[in-house]
C-alpha cells in the first residue's frame, strides 16, 4: 500500500514496516540534490516530525515522518550519492524504514490518485 | 522593457524565449526571471565553467550619466563612489559601490567610459533590486549640468565561460583584442551594441547591452552556437559564489563597509588619499587600522552546505560571525560559503565551526575565490 502526504512524502506500508521518501514531484521542484541527512537507526520519530534533511543547490528542506515509529533502517547510500533522490525518488532514493508505532492513524494520507489530484491543484 | 500591469512581475524582452525553453520562472526583484532551465543548476553551472553560458540579465539597471565633459561627470560621480573615475580611460570599466554617509554600501555597480558616446558620458549598470533607489539617490546628489538618463529600452545579455570569446568572434564581434574590464561599441547582427569583457561568474566572458527590440535575435543567434547553452539565476548564484563575488543585499549591504567586504582593491590610491566620497572617514580609518570584521571564504570537510544566516563560532563556542552566502559548489564538489567574522578569525586556515540546525559543522577560513578566475587580463 503506497500512500502520500501533503508535504510530498511517499510511504509504502508492508506489515508493521513503513518505507518512506520524497515524491517525484518533490524532487523535480527541489532540483539537483547535493546533500541528504537520513535519521539514525533506533531513533523514535513522531508523525509529522522532522525525519531527514534534503538540500538542493539552492536550498535546504525538511522531510517529515509520514507516520510515527522507530527507525529500523536508513538509506546511508544517499549520503555519498544524493543525486539518487533525483534519479529514483520513489525507489532507490528511499530515506528510511520505520517500525510503525501501535495505533498509528493513516486515514489522513492520500492514495496515488488523490495525491496526483493534489499536485495538479497546486 | 515590457511593463506589466498591477503587481505581476515585469518581463524582460527575452521572457517568451525562457518559457519556450522550458525554464522555471521565478519572481526576482520584481521581475519574472529563469531560475533554471530543464538541464538543471548543476549541469548549467558545469557548462558555463567548460564552454559558454548565456544569461539574460536584462532586469539590471542600465543608465547614462551625462555631463558637459568627462572631468565634470567623473567629479560628480566621485562624490558618490570611492573609485577613481577621472582617470578612467575611454573603453575601460571599473567596479565600485554607492556609499552612504556612514560608509555602508547602498549598492554595487559597474562604471564604464564608452568610446562611442560623447565626452562626459558614463555608462552605469546597477542591481535590479536597487535600481529605483539608486537612480533617486544619484539624481538627488548631482550638480547642475549633470543628469542621469536611465535606459529602459535596452536588454543585457551575459555570455560567460572559456568559449565565450570564440562564440563572439564567430558572430563577427571584434572582441579578441579586448582585455578584462575593457568595453567597446560594436555592430553585432546589424544592432548597435555595447560590449564589456566582464561578468559575474569568475570566468572570462562578455556582457552585451543591446536594444530591447534586437535582444531576441541576438539571444537566438548566440544559442544557435553548439558551444552555448542558456543558464538561469540559480547557476549564476553558484558560479559567483565559487568566484568569491559579492551578492548585494547578502554579502554586502548598508551595514557593511567596502573594507569589511574585502573590496579595498576597488578604491584607487588617489581616492584613499583625497577622500571626498561618502563614508571616507570610516573607509580611511579601516584601511589604516584594519576593520573590526572581514568577509572571508569558508571551506568544509563534509558535503553538508551551510546557508545564509548560519552563525559562525570560534572553537571555544563563542559566536564570531555569520554566513552571508552559502551552498554547494558544483565545480569544487564541496560546500562553499562566505561570511563575516571578527578580524582575529579572518586569517586563511583559521579553524571555526558553522552552526547548522544547531550542530557545529567544522569549517576553515579559505582564500577567495574557490575556483581560479578565468579573466583575460
Amino acid at each position: 500500500m503506497k500512500l502520500f502526504t501533503k508535504d510530498h512524502e511517499w510511504v509504502v506500508i508492508e506489515g508493521d514496516i513503513a518505507t518512506f521518501g520524497i515524491t517525484d514531484h518533490a524532487q523535480s521542484q527541489l532540483g539537483d540534490i547535493v546533500f541528504v541527512e537520513v535519521p539514525e537507526v533506533g531513533r523514535k520519530i513522531d508523525k509529522g516530525a522532522e525525519a531527514a534533511v534534503v538540500e538542493s543547490v539552492k536550498a535546504a528542506s525538511e522531510v517529515y515522518a509520514p507516520l510515527a515509529g522507530e527507525v529500523v533502517a536508513a538509506n546511508t547510500k544517499l549520503v555519498d550519492d544524493p543525486g539518487m533522490v533525483n534519479l529514483e525518488p520513489e525507489a532507490g532514493g528511499w530515506f528510511a524504514k520505520l517500525r510503525i508505532a501501535a495505533g498509528t492513524d493513516t486515514s489522513d494520507l492520500m492514495d496515488e490518485a488523490a495525491y496526483e489530484a493534489f499536485v495538479q491543484s497546486l | 522593457m515590457t511593463t506589466a500591469t498591477g503587481d505581476s512581475p515585469l518581463h524582460t524582452p527575452l521572457h517568451d524565449a525562457h518559457v519556450a525553453l522550458g525554464a522555471r520562472m521565478v519572481s526576482f526583484a520584481g521581475w519574472s526571471m529563469p531560475v533554471q532551465y530543464p538541464a538543471g543548476i548543476l549541469a548549467e553551472h558545469g557548462w558555463t565553467r567548460e564552454h559558454a553560458g548565456l544569461f539574460d540579465v536584462s532586469h539590471m539597471g542600465q543608465a547614462f550619466l551625462v555631463g558637459p565633459d568627462h572631468a565634470t561627470t567623473a567629479a560628480a560621480l566621485e562624490t558618490l563612489i570611492p573609485a577613481a573615475i577621472l582617470e578612467l580611460a575611454p573603453g575601460r570599466q571599473r567596479y565600485s559601490q554607492l556609499l552612504a554617509e556612514d560608509g555602508g554600501i547602498l549598492d554595487d555597480l559597474m562604471v564604464s567610459r564608452p568610446t562611442d558616446a560623447p565626452d562626459g558620458w558614463l555608462f552605469l549598470v546597477v542591481n535590479a533590486a536597487c535600481k529605483a533607489a539608486d537612480y533617486a539617490h544619484i539624481a538627488a546628489h548631482l550638480p547642475a549640468g549633470v543628469g542621469l538618463r536611465p535606459l529602459e529600452d535596452r536588454a543585457l545579455l551575459a555570455l560567460q565561460g572559456p568559449e565565450a570569446e570564440a562564440v563572439m568572434v564567430a558572430l563577427g564581434a571584434p572582441v579578441a583584442a579586448m582585455k578584462f574590464m575593457d568595453c567597446a561599441p560594436m555592430t553585432l547582427l546589424g544592432s548597435e551594441v555595447h560590449v564589456s569583457r566582464s561578468g559575474y561568474t569568475g570566468e572570462d566572458g562578455f556582457e552585451i547591452s543591446v536594444p530591447a527590440m534586437d535582444a531576441m535575435r541576438l539571444w537566438d543567434a548566440l544559442l544557435a552556437d553548439v558551444r552555448v547553452k542558456p543558464i538561469g539565476l540559480g547557476a549564476r548564484d553558484s558560479l559567483r559564489l565559487e568566484g568569491g563575488l559579492c551578492l548585494y543585499g547578502h554579502d554586502i549591504d548598508t551595514t557593511t563597509s567596502p573594507i569589511e567586504g574585502g573590496l579595498e582593491w576597488s578604491i584607487q590610491k588617489r581616492r584613499r588619499i583625497e577622500g571626498g566620497f561618502p563614508g571616507a572617514d570610516r573607509v580611511r580609518a579601516e584601511l589604516a587600522a584594519g576593520p573590526a570584521r572581514r568577509r572571508v571564504g569558508l571551506a568544509f570537510d563534509g558535503r553538508q552546505p551551510a546557508r545564509e544566516g548560519a552563525e559562525i563560532a570560534a572553537k571555544d563556542g563563542r559566536i564570531v560571525g555569520r554566513v552571508t552566502s552559502g551552498g554547494f559548489g558544483p565545480t569544487v564538489q564541496a560546500p562553499v560559503a562566505m561570511g563575516y567574522v571578527e578580524a582575529a578569525f579572518a586569517a586563511p586556515g583559521t579553524e571555526l565551526d558553522v552552526l547548522v540546525r544547531g550542530r557545529p559543522l567544522p569549517a576553515r577560513v579559505a582564500n577567495l575565490p574557490f575556483v581560479p578566475a578565468g579573466f583575460r587580463r
